[in-house]
């Protein structure tokens, strides 16, 4: 319904919140779904973060979208078949929660039965995104570092400027400003909490990196942009985002110059299975100082166009 | 640490690792430098790769130490290695190219980042080629995508963020249905690891679940190959990218997207499946027809050289997908072939328009008038790559085709054979339009044009010669894909 509605209307600014919404019931049916940690990240990326930034562009443009050019016919055939096609393939599929389902039976037994010895912790979303299939989220890291760099290839390399702390600021919203100020550390806290508990409970550097970024663009846009230049100045968050990722390759180095195939943590430590922990640990701040920056960077850039125009 | 037991991982790594070094410099020269050395580090790989595949057969190397399926494998086969070896050689031959050029297209404060989204780019097409993982395939599809869109974006030309929006909204509509399909296979099988995924599909191919998501994977590989009609993105993005940029991607993005259909219906699927059961040879071989005739006529017609052979482009994708139809070993053997042959004419003919945009700031055909006494070598290198498209003996060119109308014959389709020549005839009117101009026009006397420098030289004139020695010296290349062809083909990769 809400995915109707999105396109239907043509202020941008609804759609931008009506899209919070949906990721939010996605969040709800990931849940539903027992993925704990998908529903996390929709929660902190889809209806959080990509809200905010999603606002920022808006700024930068109109509210209202152009009134379309082309006949929409086309494409709405497209989905159609598209969606059709979809259905279509789900009349053979195994059904949900059906134990004898081939993904249940192959690789994912082993994931489940031996990653806690293995890799030696009790999450095991974590054990296979950070250690079975470590490379596919080195893969995705970079992926995000990618998507920082082409908002500043676009959008412009900062340079330092005088902040203007008049603008950007809600001045007399008081009540919203203590409010802020009792999250703001609720939130870093938090972050920290998800970067560092992501072996246990849900979480990791993905969605800690996200809440840490949101802390900050909290502050600012309640308390102007001054205070949190000072903390983390714009020109620093492009090489903060590019040592997240080279702490993550630099794991997979040390690996393979011991001899080892790239990301095998178990090169780093004696132990193999505190290798694991460590090069896992490890690989997750990567990740973390990679979203962080790179969320950060995106929110500057934007906000910086905001004041030239 | 034991070099040779690591390559397949370094040919991607390097260049991937260098992309942060690149931003963390932040200086132009020094990232075009890191970005130069590190890609010739990654081709040298590569042509050990090529080296040590073929003399010992497919090499599989286990990501973070665990034993596919359950960890990620990197698997090269002879295949792999040549496409690998195609894409390190282009990058290396282009930053070459590059210094000269992007200093003059790129504003200074951007070159290390621009720098640092081309060997994303680069390294992300090396991952696609490299990995033997359904799902590691489309994490470096999104690196080398985005990296690219944002690489299109940087062209003078206000129309060039047209372009790259238009890519990217299409590009990410094929991604979107390569992890729809993706996601249908592990669904089925509950693995991602193509080999494995081969092994097991025989059993659920009959599913609509299977099916679909055969579907979805071809449509979605079809969007990034620029397959007809699915192709509009292409010359638009081509032709207003920077310089070094078209060159870089006319020569290796659409060849690995063809590498990765082969890949798909070849390996995941298995040639009974996809080429038997369902109808993807006739459907193939009628859309390869189409885009080759219909891009070849709409060439003849552009005024802009740079989209001129954006739309060879297109057609030639069409004359690979045409090998692919024919559904017998030499079409294969042609697609391959075709593969190599025609990086080695798209990267000289971009690399020669790059040096003329150098010099005159814009590539219409207007621009061309009386080039040929001004840009001499630049001139000749057009043309020789030329010869090369229409396929003259004895360039490469004229290998691929002859291969190609070797294999059409062997189906008895002679029709299709006659239309394949009568494509290389249409490419004779667009080249001849541009020598026409070069040669026979009468140069601009108001402005002084000088030859391009040495350093863009040296990469065009490496390729022209590369073109014909090829041409010549069929040994590697023809042996290279005729063993791909019977891997490919022998089950199994």
């Amino acid at each position: 319904m809400i995915a109707i509605a999105i396109i239907r209307l043509r202020d941008l600014f609804a759609i931008v919140i009506l899209f919070g919404i949906y990721s939010f019931l996605t969040a709800v049916l990931f849940m539903d779904l027992d993925a704990v940690d998908v529903a996390f990240t929709e929660a902190a990326v889809g209806a959080g973060v990509t809200t905010v930034l999603m606002l920022s562009s808006l700024y930068l443009t109109s509210r209202w979208e152009a009134a379309p050019r082309h006949s929409s016919f086309l494409p709405l055939l497209v989905v159609i078949i598209t969606g059709a096609v979809l259905v279509y393939s789900t009349l053979d599929a195994p059904l949900y929660g059906d134990p004898s389902a081939p993904v249940h039976q192959h690789v994912a037994p082993r994931y489940i039965q031996k990653g806690p010895t293995e890799v030696g912790m009790p999450n095991m979303v974590t054990a296979v995104l950070a250690s079975y299939r470590g490379y596919d989220t080195f893969g995705e890291t970079f992926v995000i570092f990618t998507a920082g760099l082409g908002v500043m290839l676009l959008l412009g390399v900062q340079k330092p400027h005088k902040p203007r702390p008049e603008l950007n600021t809600i001045e007399d919203e008081i009540v919203l400003k203590v409010v802020v100020k009792l999250l703001i550390p609720l939130i870093l806290l938090y972050g920290l909490y998800v970067q560092f508990h992501g072996d246990f409970g849900a979480g990791g550097g993905f969605q800690a990196g996200v809440i840490f970024a949101t802390g900050f663009i909290l502050y600012d846009l309640a308390f102007g942009e001054k205070e949190v230049r000072k903390v983390v100045p714009a020109h620093w968050l492009p090489r903060l985002a590019a040592l997240g990722v080279l702490i993550y390759g630099g794991v997979g180095v040390i690996s393979l110059l011991n001899n080892k195939p790239f990301l095998d943590y178990s090169a780093l430590a004696h132990d193999p299975v505190h290798g694991q922990h460590l090069g896992v640990l490890l690989v997750e701040l990567g990740v973390g100082i990679t979203v962080f920056s790179v969320i950060l960077l995106i929110f500057y850039v934007l906000a910086n166009r905001r004041r030239q125009s | 640490m034991n070099l040779t037991e690591h390559l397949p991982i370094l040919v991607v790594i390097i260049p991937l690792m260098t992309a942060p070094l690149c931003v963390l410099l932040d200086h132009p020269r020094l990232a075009w430098f890191a970005a130069l050395a590190s890609s010739w580090v990654s081709f040298a790989a590569a042509i050990s790769l090529v080296m040590q595949v073929s003399a010992q057969g497919p090499i599989s190397y286990w990501l973070g130490g665990w034993e596919p399926p359950w960890g990620i494998e990197y698997r090269i086969d002879v295949l792999a290695s040549y496409v690998l070896l195609i894409v390190t050689a282009m990058a290396a031959l282009v930053l070459i190219f590059a210094k000269e050029s992007v200093q003059k297209e790129i504003p200074e404060q951007r070159i290390a980042y621009f720098y640092a989204a081309f060997m994303l780019a680069f390294a992300g097409l090396a991952g696609i080629v490299a990995t033997g993982d359904a799902f590691n395939v489309f994490v470096f599809l999104e690196i080398s995508s985005l990296a690219t869109y944002a690489l299109i974006s940087m062209g003078k030309d206000r129309r060039a963020l047209n372009a790259s929006f238009t890519y990217l909204v299409m590009g990410t509509i094929g991604a979107t249905f390569i992890l729809i399909g993706i996601g249908s296979l592990y669904m089925m099988t509950g693995t991602l690891n193509m080999l494995d995924l081969a092994e097991r599909l025989p059993e659920v191919a009959d599913t609509r679940t299977v099916r679909a998501g055969f579907a979805f994977l071809t449509v979605g590989i079809g969007l990034k190959l620029a397959l007809f009609p699915l192709h509009l993105w292409l010359p638009n993005a081509y032709a207003y990218a920077p310089s070094m940029v078209s060159a870089f991607l006319a020569a290796t993005a659409t060849k690995v997207a063809i590498y990765l259909l082969l890949r798909a219906i070849l390996v995941i699927f298995g040639i009974d499946f996809s080429l038997g059961l369902m109808p993807l040879d006739n459907l193939l071989l009628v859309l390869g027809l189409i885009g080759m005739l219909s891009a070849s006529l709409v060439a003849v017609y552009q005024r802009d050289i740079k989209r001129l052979f954006a739309y060879s482009s297109v057609a030639q994708i069409g004359y690979m997908v045409l090998g692919v139809g024919l559904a017998n070993a030499t079409g294969i053997t042609s697609t391959i072939l075709h593969l190599f042959n025609h990086a080695l004419m798209k990267g000289a003919l971009f690399i020669a328009l790059g040096a003329v945009a150098y010099r005159i700031g814009s590539t219409t055909l207007k621009d061309f008038s009386g080039l040929g006494r001004q840009m001499p070598f630049t001139m000749a290198g057009i043309v020789a790559g030329g010869l090369s498209l229409i396929g003259i003996p004895p360039s490469v060119g004229f290998i691929s085709k002859w291969y190609l109308v070797l294999a059409t014959l062997e189906q008895n389709l002679w029709p299709v054979a006659l239309l394949v020549l009568f494509g290389s005839f249409l490419a004779v009117i667009y080249v001849w339009k541009l020598v026409e101009a070069a040669y026979f026009g009468e140069p601009d006397d108001t402005r002084t044009i000088r030859e391009a420098p040495l350093s863009m030289l040296a990469p065009l004139w490496i390729l022209v010669i590369a073109n014909f020695y090829f041409g010549i010296h069929t040994d590697l290349t023809v042996g290279l894909a005729t063993q791909a062809t019977s891997a490919l083909t022998g089950g199994g990769g």
